[in-house]
């Protein structure tokens, strides 16, 4: 086919229709197709005795499948488990390795007998065009026209417009029957479980703690008082209630005036719900002062009310009020004066 | 004294004030030895005057430099007054100190001390201002509730050391080490002292019992293998996504390759 | 009286067999059109197999664990015989899992075996994205294919994130926390849906079972469509093919389905399923026992998503801080909202992608033969910038990782990351760009002068010349049948006038092809043979060959 440009040919069977090429540069001076290239014989078409050895080899492959097989079976049963985790693993081992050389048998057979004795040939089959024939999309759009036609559908208006309608509405109730997915946003989330003279205890026992128990350098992981004896909606309160308890220098605090009584002789205590996305906030660095969220580095900085100084995030973390009871336990003196958490739309 | 006398003036003895301030005194006193033996039933082991000359002698020559003549502390080392003996023989004990060249944080290195020339260094120090004390031995077994250290160790430490003690990231190029292989003391005492920018755990937050049942917890994730095969380091679903990708994908393509390929 | 049709009797039972089925089913028929159908041979055209047998493998493991796992969040004590969580408080669904891994035989296998599927599974489908993208298979008539399979693409990662968050761990337990801040971060109706799907507050006791119907029967259900008409369509329009010698727009060559495929694929099969069972034998995936059960206060350093979540969760930790806006009463938390926003257009853009190109060319023919990447050296470049985008993204939610294994500070990986992001791309366009086009002049000095071989030689007049190994037809056909494209001028309409949408169709069709290498003409072949094949070379090299 020297010299004749494959783009236009039209010998191809079921191309009739010629498409726009748009930009595309038809070039009359193509290098011609010299057709598919010469079969190269393979070894195991040449010689027999190739050809055995890879019989054989695809048949060892088949047996070694066979063998793998058995052998999972086996140790399914010959590697019992029991209460030490060791059994577990050898488990998982022994079957699995079995399971492998049964798949694997079969799978390196099967290609090694396609590519070594079946013919590979290169075959060239014709494509047919995507796009129908003229024919046959005449006689498409005569079929649609005849629907049209027997049903009046184009005809008449009135049928037309209110079946859009009658379609258009009655997905709709079966959207709204997911109404109850789940209850109407109340005020959930602007309330914990704080209180005034709730105490500051200890996650996850409930142990109460005295703020001399709150030495320089110590980070305490907190829950409100009767948290850890819940039974309903434990974790709901929890991932709004969760608290961390550091104490600073006095000095080192940078108070706001407004704030000033919301610490305990350099107690403070901070919304452990980081307020980027919800993970805990609860990583804390002793000497520079810095809360890191491990979620996405978040970090707020303990001694300018936990300001956002790295990260994504926006809003300093919420501060608990705390102060101390009759006993030397720490308490809170109300609940948070904003909500804990990310952020949202009605904040 | 008439029954009358007795019945107009105040019907207490001279000595009720008395016996009431001793009865308080002994009461709250033996209550508070009570209260405070609890949580310091690891009481520091009395230290020789002449360990503590030596160990004086040990301080000069090697920490002074930082951490000033009478361990006051320096531009390039904090006051060691009332860090205890479980912070020298944490940091000396682990490598870490002394402190060589500047950076975020202090790795740990070769041990350049023996055993007993720590525990003079730790004499010293503790000599100096009460503070944390070496643990006792019986808080140290692994033979703790590993369940309960669990725990505590998911709520208070994993934030930093990862779920099981394989490390993590803090800011600024600082970090929390790898716990595997790390002994039950040092792990005791870095809890008690809060080395560097780790928190300080003290024994009212994580009792000795507390701390004990996470050593143990740790003690079972180090000699327990991992029970569905090798572990990549428990670094969760990044080493698990680059294992498939590069052994996975790359070892199916590579088999994509033979498979394609023309056989000879 | 006999039939006047005379019926020869089947002998043998395979006979019989196909008789049955023929005189049923029509086999016969399915047999005839499809059998000896034709499929070209590729390892590259073996990536999407990889991802389907995955499935195959996901639907096999995944039945097995659904007899065992129990998608119920209420509170039981364990005891089981994992030591260190022996009388710790969990959801039911923790504890199944946990039996899963250590009381059931084959139970640790089977979770392993889905997990490391399904990592897999999103793995190939997206390398076979990429490979479809660089060689231009999307192309008409596959433009509706190609958003078929970006729709499986992001199934996968929905079946994904909804089957890892099944075992109620402390790992998937912030995942879910996270995308529940993202949610609840949405304008208007952000809290409302976090109502709607947790069933009232953040964790509730309703997410994980709903979860398992979406992850069991919802999305499997969609996935099996989409592969089924994916598919279908590959079926119709039969498998595209590489240029080379034989094969054209009009053609397609290779080996046939019977009995070729038949062996190699079903083969293949077996070696995915093989490669998946070996590592899931030997390594761990997942260890929900390391991370404890799902509790709001704990959370374990290295806390990520499966890897193909990791894209936006690393969007989420580069965005910069103090984003929120409060406009009327009302919080945007725009430090959510911009990479979530972000990465729905990045997603939208993939989709489309086949239709922007097609807009620019205006070439409305079939395209079945495959470009070499370099021969379309701006949609290469522009997918070059897309994965770097993609992978920068992927890399930056395993900054705190990354911080520790090389010992850098966090907050300087992260900011690194942040410029990359911005920068990458447009780097890696131009330099893509660049080097497809060098390798498209590399490839017409091949042509037009052979194979450098390295030999050297000394011509009578004291020239010095490498000789070149010529291409025989085969080879160089390969390299010169490519799409040649020229960029188009403004021009006015019927009604005289020049639309915005020219202008812009104009400019891009300037960014595509005003740098372009066109294939070499049988002219310039001539010429470049004629000057090459002078009496003093071809003697020189024929001299080189008798004294070897």
């Amino acid at each position: 086919m020297a010299g004749k440009d494959l783009e236009r040919s039209k010998e191809a069977e079921g191309f009739e229709h010629e498409f726009e090429s748009g930009l595309a540069v038809i070039s009359q001076d193509k290098i011609s197709d010299p057709g598919l290239a010469p079969h190269r014989v393979r070894m195991t078409d040449k010689s027999p005795k190739h050809a055995k050895n890879a019989e054989r080899q695809v048949a060892v492959l088949f047996l070694l499948s066979v063998v793998g097989s058995f052998f999972a079976l086996w140790a399914y049963v010959a590697f019992p488990i029991t209460e030490d985790l060791s059994t577990v693993r050898a488990n998982n081992l022994w079957l699995g390795l079995g399971m492998t050389l049964s798949l694997l048998g079969i799978g390196i057979g099967a290609v090694h007998w396609a590519k070594t004795l079946m013919p590979d040939f290169e075959v060239s089959e014709a494509r047919h065009q995507t796009r129908g024939s003229e024919d046959v999309r005449a006689a498409a759009v005569e079929i649609v026209k005849l629907a049209d036609q027997e049903s009046g559908f184009s005809r008449r208006k009135l049928i037309r417009r209110t079946m859009y309608g009658a379609l258009a509405l009655f997905p709709l109730p079966a959207l709204i029957v997911f109404g109850d997915l789940g209850p109407v946003v109340g005020d959930s989330l602007r309330h914990t479980m704080w209180k005034k003279g709730t105490r500051l205890t200890k996650d996850p026992t409930g142990i109460p703690i005295k703020a001399s128990d709150v030495t320089l350098g110590s980070v305490f992981h907190v829950i409100p008082e009767g948290l850890a004896e819940m039974h309903e909606h434990k974790l709901e309160e929890k991932a709004k209630a969760a608290v961390l308890l550091v104490r600073l220098n006095q000095e080192d605090l940078k108070e706001d005036e407004s704030k000033k009584d919301w610490s305990y002789d350099g107690i403070v205590a901070y919304s452990k719900i980081c307020t980027h996305v919800g993970c805990p906030v609860a990583l804390y660095e002793q000497h520079t002062h810095h809360l890191l969220c491990p979620c996405h580095q978040s970090t707020f900085d303990v001694t300018e009310h936990c300001k956002v100084v790295f990260g994504p995030a926006s809003r300093p973390l919420p501060q608990l009020p705390i102060s101390v009871d009759a006993e030397g336990y720490l308490i809170a003196q109300s609940d948070f004066l904003e909500p804990v958490g990310p952020s949202f739309w009605e904040r | 004294m008439s029954l009358r006398r007795r019945l107009n003036g105040s019907r207490r003895s001279p000595l009720a004030a008395t016996i009431v301030i001793a009865a308080g005194l002994l009461f709250s006193g033996g209550g508070f030895a009570v209260a405070t033996s609890v949580v310091e039933s690891n009481v520091a082991t009395a230290y020789t005057a002449d360990q503590i000359a030596e160990g004086k002698k040990l301080f000069l020559s090697n920490c002074a430099s930082c951490h000033g003549l009478n361990s006051e502390g320096t531009k390039a080392g904090p006051s060691l007054i009332g860090v205890g003996a479980a912070s020298v023989d944490f940091q000396v004990g682990s490598g870490r100190m002394p402190g060589q060249g500047s950076g975020p944080q202090l790795p740990k290195k070769t041990v350049q001390f023996t055993e007993a020339q720590i525990e003079l260094m730790a004499a010293y120090v503790a000599s100096l201002a009460p503070g944390p004390a070496i643990p006792d031995e019986k808080y140290l077994e692994a033979t703790g509730d590993a369940a309960h250290g669990g725990e505590l160790f998911r709520i208070n430490c994993a934030m930093c050391h990862n779920a099981v003690g394989a490390g993590g990231a803090l800011t600024e190029g600082k970090y929390a080490p790898v716990l595997k292989g790390v002994s039950a003391k040092h792990i005791y005492e870095a809890m008690v002292t809060g080395p560097q920018n780790m928190p300080v755990f003290n024994d009212s937050n994580l009792t000795p019992t507390d701390k004990q049942d996470i050593i143990t917890y740790l003690a079972y994730m180090d000699e327990n293998e991992s029970a569905g095969g090798y572990a990549l380091a428990s670094l969760g679903p990044v080493a698990e996504g680059l294992f498939i990708w590069i052994f996975g994908l790359g070892g199916i393509i590579a088999i994509t390759v033979w498979l394609a390929a023309k056989s000879n | 009286m006999t039939t006047a049709v005379s019926e020869k009797k089947p002998e043998g039972a395979l006979a019989s067999t196909a008789n049955y089925l023929d005189e049923r089913l029509g086999v016969g028929g399915i047999l005839k059109n499809f059998g000896r159908k034709v499929f070209p041979d590729h390892w590259s055209f073996m990536l999407g197999e990889v991802a389907l047998y995955s499935f195959v493998i996901l639907l096999i493991s995944g039945t097995f664990l659904t007899f065992f796992y129990q998608p119920a969040m209420t509170e039981i004590i364990y005891d089981g015989s994992y030591v260190p969580l022996k009388g710790a408080q969990m959801s039911i669904a923790y504890a199944s899992s946990l039996d899963i891994s250590f009381e059931i035989r084959g139970g640790m296998l089977m979770r392993q075996v889905h997990h490391w599927s399904a990592l897999l599974f999103v793995a190939a489908a997206g390398l076979h994205m990429l490979r479809v993208f660089f060689t231009g298979a999307f192309r008409k008539p596959r433009e509706i294919n190609w958003v078929v399979g970006f729709m499986l693409f992001i199934l996968g990662m929905a079946a994904g994130f909804t089957g890892y968050s099944l075992p109620d761990d402390l790992l998937s337990g912030n995942g879910l926390r996270i995308i529940d801040g993202m949610i609840k971060g949405i304008p208007v109706i952000g809290t409302s849906i976090s109502s709607g799907l947790f069933g009232g507050e953040f964790p509730g006791t309703e997410i994980v079972a709903r979860l398992y119907g979406l992850h069991i029967l919802l999305v499997p259900a969609l996935i099996l469509i989409f592969i089924a008409i994916h598919l279908f369509m590959v079926v119709i329009h039969k498998h595209t093919h590489y240029s080379g010698p034989g094969r054209t727009d009009e053609n397609v060559v290779g080996y046939p389905l019977m009995p070729v495929y038949v062996a190699k694929a079903g083969g293949f099969f077996f070696i995915v399923f093989g490669v998946v069972m070996l590592i899931s034998a030997t390594f761990t995936i997942n260890p929900i026992w390391n991370y404890g059960p799902y509790d709001p206060s704990p959370v374990s350093a290295g806390t990520q998503p499966d890897w193909y979540i990791g894209w936006l969760d690393g969007a989420l930790r580069l965005a910069p801080s103090n984003l929120d806006i409060i406009l009327f009463g009302h919080t945007y938390p725009f430090g959510v909202l911009i990479p979530l926003v972000g990465s729905l257009v990045f997603l939208a853009l993939v989709a489309v992608y086949p239709f922007i190109e097609a807009w620019v060319t205006a070439d409305k023919r079939e395209h079945h033969v495959l470009d070499r990447p370099r021969n379309a050296p701006t949609r290469t470049a522009i997918g070059a910038a897309g994965v770097t985008f993609y992978g920068v993204l992927w890399a930056a939610a395993s900054t705190d990782l990354i911080a520790t294994f090389f010992q850098l500070s966090l907050n300087q990986v992260l900011v690194s990351m942040q410029v990359i992001l911005l920068v990458g791309p447009i780097f890696a366009y131009i330099v893509t760009k660049r080097t497809c086009l060098s390798l498209q002049r590399k490839d017409r000095e091949i042509v037009l002068h052979g194979r450098e071989t390295g030999r050297i030689v000394r011509l009578p007049h004291g020239e010095y010349i490498e000789v070149h190994e010529p291409l025989d037809k085969y080879e160089m056909y390969k390299l010169v049948d490519f799409k040649d494209y020229r960029p188009t001028i403004v021009r006015p309409n019927e009604k005289g006038k020049i639309t915005v949408g020219t202008r812009i169709r104009s400019a891009l069709s300037r960014i595509y092809f005003e740098d372009r290498i066109s294939p070499v003409s049988q002219t310039e072949l001539n010429q470049a043979q004629a000057h090459d094949h002078s009496p003093a070379v071809t003697a020189a090299g024929t001299q080189e060959q008798l004294t070897k």
